[in-house]
């Protein structure tokens, strides 16, 4: 291509990328999290889907029922030892590609539920890519927590 | 009415039965045998002027290392509408405690299922976490923890901590067949000793 031929496709509208940066953006900007709440952070992660926080700034505010339809598995609580085949059930139902946050100290390390009936830290069932830490973490820090997800997203390669 | 009155009823209904009473803070309580829990609980429930009606609660406490270990605690109330569930019954709402001592040692209690219907999932309760077995439970399997967790977490003798994997593996599909002796297996009544009924090693 010559130089002129360049000046000339500078002046229209048109934009150059990468087919990989083009599909990480477009799935990092759409993230639906499964909805999965199990204890009082899941308060603050509905605050944080509601119109006061405003996740939808962020491309992340459609939660959706079934796995199926999911990127992100919030996991927002503590999980107990009867509850992980459930989690694990759900987060093998959602599609390629996944992430997960792990929400609040209890989620991440089990938090003051040092006991026999609680993981001690979800990681151990499921890979999680970003920590939230908190008691539970405001919305601005789970807010954070997908702003850093979508940060690892751009990084990643669609076709490695 | 003061505890007396109720063990009074109790007693004459029950003659040569060791019934135990007094007023706590809150509400009466009547102790009774494990033997003659199930006549006690019917006369408690049918008697006109006593009209327990409702099982509010049921759990159970642990005294460990006192004899006898246990007491399973029952907490009864009257509600308080006259004639009802039938004619002539008392309309004075009321409630009242009823404990059992059960030995630490194969703890065994007849089940009240017959007397309050609503005693099926707290008597599983309580074996789940206690390990308290009742005898002519139909269906006495553990309802909180995993089917399959060993030793009951709630006595004072169970660790705090546990220390081990986590297990999330299960099959996605079983088969009718399948479900049904899974139920069937963790039933203690159901024939020979269930699996999960095994104390923990030092229980």
């Amino acid at each position: 291509m010559s130089e002129s031929e360049l000046n000339e496709l500078k002046d229209l509208p048109i934009l150059t990328t990468t087919v990989d940066k083009l599909v990480q953006w477009s799935r990092r900007s759409a993230i639906w999290p499964v909805a999965f709440g199990l204890a009082c952070c899941a308060i603050e992660m509905m605050a944080m889907g509601g119109g006061r926080y405003d996740i939808a700034r962020f491309g992340a505010e459609v939660f959706r029922g079934s796995p199926r339809q999911s990127d992100l598995m919030i996991v927002a609580g503590r999980v107990s030892r009867k509850m992980a085949p459930a989690l694990r059930r759900v987060y093998d139902q959602m599609p390629e590609p996944k992430w997960v946050i792990s929400m609040g100290a209890c989620a991440s390390v089990g938090g003051v539920f040092d006991n026999y009936a609680i993981v001690q830290g979800v990681d151990q069932i499921v890979p999680v890519d970003v920590f939230v830490p908190g008691c539970p973490p405001r919305p601005e820090s789970l807010i954070y927590g997908i702003v850093q997800l979508q940060r690892k997203i751009a990084q990643q390669r669609a076709f490695a | 009415m003061p505890a007396a009155d109720i063990a009074e009823t109790l007693q004459r209904a029950l003659p040569g039965v060791a019934i135990e009473s007094w007023d706590a803070a809150d509400q009466p309580v009547v102790v009774v045998p494990p033997g003659a829990l199930v006549d006690a609980a019917r006369v408690l429930r049918d008697s006109p002027d006593l009209n327990f009606s409702f099982l509010a609660e049921m759990t159970a406490a642990d005294y460990w290392p006192k004899d006898p270990r246990f007491e399973v605690v029952y907490h009864l109330a009257s509600i308080g509408v006259k004639d009802w569930p039938r004619t002539g019954m008392s309309g004075t709402a009321r409630r009242l405690r009823i404990k059992v001592r059960v030995s630490g040692d194969a703890p065994e209690l007849p089940t009240v299922l017959g007397i309050w219907p609503n005693a099926d999932w707290y008597e599983r309760e309580v074996y789940d976490l206690f390990g308290v077995v009742f005898a002519g439970h139909p269906d006495l399997r553990r309802i909180l923890m995993p089917e399959d967790w060993e030793g009951f977490p709630a006595r004072k003798d169970y660790p705090v901590q546990i220390k081990t994997p986590v297990t999330f593996a299960s099959p996605t599909q079983v088969t009718e067949e399948e479900f049904v002796r899974n139920i069937e297996s963790r039933r203690v009544h159901a024939g020979g000793a269930a699996p999960g009924t095994k104390a923990r090693p030092g229980a």
